[in-house]
């Protein structure tokens, strides 16, 4: 697809930095909020080419990060019994619980699987009916339509040896717990472009009203993130706080109805723990009351887990855009991808494995197509 | 897992009353349920999460949007600079030291 690679011109790039910085009076500091959008920032030097300008505090926008160290316990709990296969997307296999990973469970003999899909899962509970399938159903709202559609079909097909540890997280009440915090420094957001593909823009509606914050909606190139950028600066240099989307070939307002309706009757909104940030209020799904006999946690008693986070990890603070991840002591010394102390060193959309694939020496990048 | 892929439809098919679509990734093609929209059509390009089609890329859209990106700051620079002398595109704003 040739239009998406013209979204990385670093041409184009570099002459809409020019117009950020021309239209800044001052350094503005803007939330990116998913993890990807991190990633490429940091990737692309986008960050450091606008330094002075604007400053990017990165958001909590990564579901490997911030599902709770409790849920990974479990996950772990279930993983290690012997008539459960626990199929996981591959990059919840090294995120650190307590005491260990989902590799080791695995390397001491437990029944662990990557899937791409949630049906990938469903599909090994129909060809191996002797073996108790656990789906580790965690991420936003944008795996959420795929999760909920896992279950629909388990009861379609009447696939009783299916269950899913739900753990799903909701951005909105997020952004609003940052703005919410005594310590609130954020001063627009780019927001999340895919998790509108699914809700739609218009669930920001609420958040630019009650907080009076400039919300564009951002997709993920170079060029994306710039737009997006500019238009944050320009609502904030002109005093004015809308919602506006940048990002208009992938999300629209409505987003897709469909999975709303079949994310309505499967889910409910809940309470969630965010790993790192603590207790968010309505920040959650879980299995709605019909469909909870799918529930693995109700279908398999794992006990009190008890929980216990690596004392020197920073992750909260980065996830809560407080510290970078190279402010930490840990970071690139004790704490690599290979021997993580927190999540955000995990996942692909993790602050602190950003910095340390593309920051560790310190390097600017400058602009570029594609790391 | 959270970041969507956009890629090709191939093929649109039925599997058990469920609409299906061979998803092509630059190369390495997937099966892709549907379900959710039901309504895409062979050539199409559709951004794909955890094995799902959510939405269709809008092609229109996107060169809008380019457009829109690359007249930024080619045009006369409008807070006080020298007017560009001609089409003397990205050898000029782009250059100017960050
Ligand atoms: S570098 Fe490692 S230890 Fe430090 S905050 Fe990040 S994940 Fe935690």
């Amino acid at each position: 697809m040739k239009y998406l690679d013209e979204f990385a011109d670093p041409e184009v790039a570099l002459r809409l930095v020019e117009q950020i910085r021309a239209r800044a009076t001052r350094s503005w500091t803007v939330m990116e909020v998913c993890g990807g959008q991190t990633h490429s920032l940091v990737r692309n030097g986008i960050d450091q080419l606008l330094d002075g300008a604007v400053e990017f505090v990165h958001g909590p926008g990564c579901p490997v990060c911030v599902t709770p160290l409790e849920t990974i316990d479990r996950a772990l709990a279930l993983a290690s019994r012997p008539e459960i296969t626990l199929c996981s997307f591959g990059d919840m296999l090294r995120v650190p619980g307590s005491h260990e990973d989902l590799f080791a469970v695995r390397a001491r003999g437990g029944d662990v699987r990557v899937v791409y899909s949630p049906l990938d899962a469903l599909r090994v509970a129909e060809a191996e009916p002797e073996r108790e399938v656990v789906f580790f159903a965690v991420g936003f709202e944008t795996t959420a339509p795929a999760n909920a559609m896992a279950v629909v079909r388990a009861r379609a097909l009447g696939v009783e040896n299916f269950s899913m540890l739900v753990s799903h997280v909701l951005v909105p009440p997020a952004m609003a717990a940052v703005l919410s915090s005594p310590t609130r420094r954020v001063a627009g957001f780019l927001a999340a472009g895919h998790v509108c593909t699914v809700m739609g823009t218009r669930q920001y509606d609420a958040l630019v009203e009650q907080f009076h914050v400039p919300v564009v909606v951002a997709g993920f190139e170079a060029l994306d993130l710039l737009d997006a950028t500019l238009r944050v600066v320009e609502q904030l240099e002109a005093g004015e706080a809308r919602l506006d989307n940048a990002y208009t070939r992938a999300v629209d307002r409505a987003g897709n109805e469909r999975a709303q309706r079949v994310l309505a009757e499967v889910f409910e909104v809940c309470d969630r723990t965010w790993r790192g940030i603590g207790d968010i209020p309505a920040s959650g799904w879980r299995l709605s009351g019909a469909f909870r006999d799918y529930d693995a946690e109700l279908r398999f008693d794992v006990g009190e887990v008890r929980v216990d986070e690596a004392p020197d990890c920073r992750a909260g603070e980065v996830l809560q855009g407080l510290v970078k991840p190279d402010s930490c002591a840990c970071f690139a010394t004790t704490c690599t991808p290979r021997t993580p102390l927190g999540a955000t060193m995990v996942s692909s959309e993790g602050a602190c494995a950003a910095y340390y694939r593309y920051r560790r020496s310190g390097v600017a990048t400058g602009a570029r197509a594609h790391g | 897992m959270c970041l969507g892929l956009p890629g090709k439809v191939t093929e649109v098919f039925e599997d058990r009353g469920t609409t299906m679509a061979v998803v092509d990734f630059g190369g390495a093609s997937k099966q892709v349920c549907c379900a959710y929209l039901p309504e895409v059509e062979v050539g199409q390009y559709a951004l794909v999460h955890a094995g799902f089609a959510l939405t269709v890329l809008d092609e229109k859209a996107a060169l809008e949007t380019l457009e829109l990106l690359r007249s930024l700051g080619t045009v006369a620079d409008e807070l006080g600079g020298p007017e560009l002398g001609g089409p003397e595109l990205g050898g000029g704003p782009g250059e100017v030291g960050a």
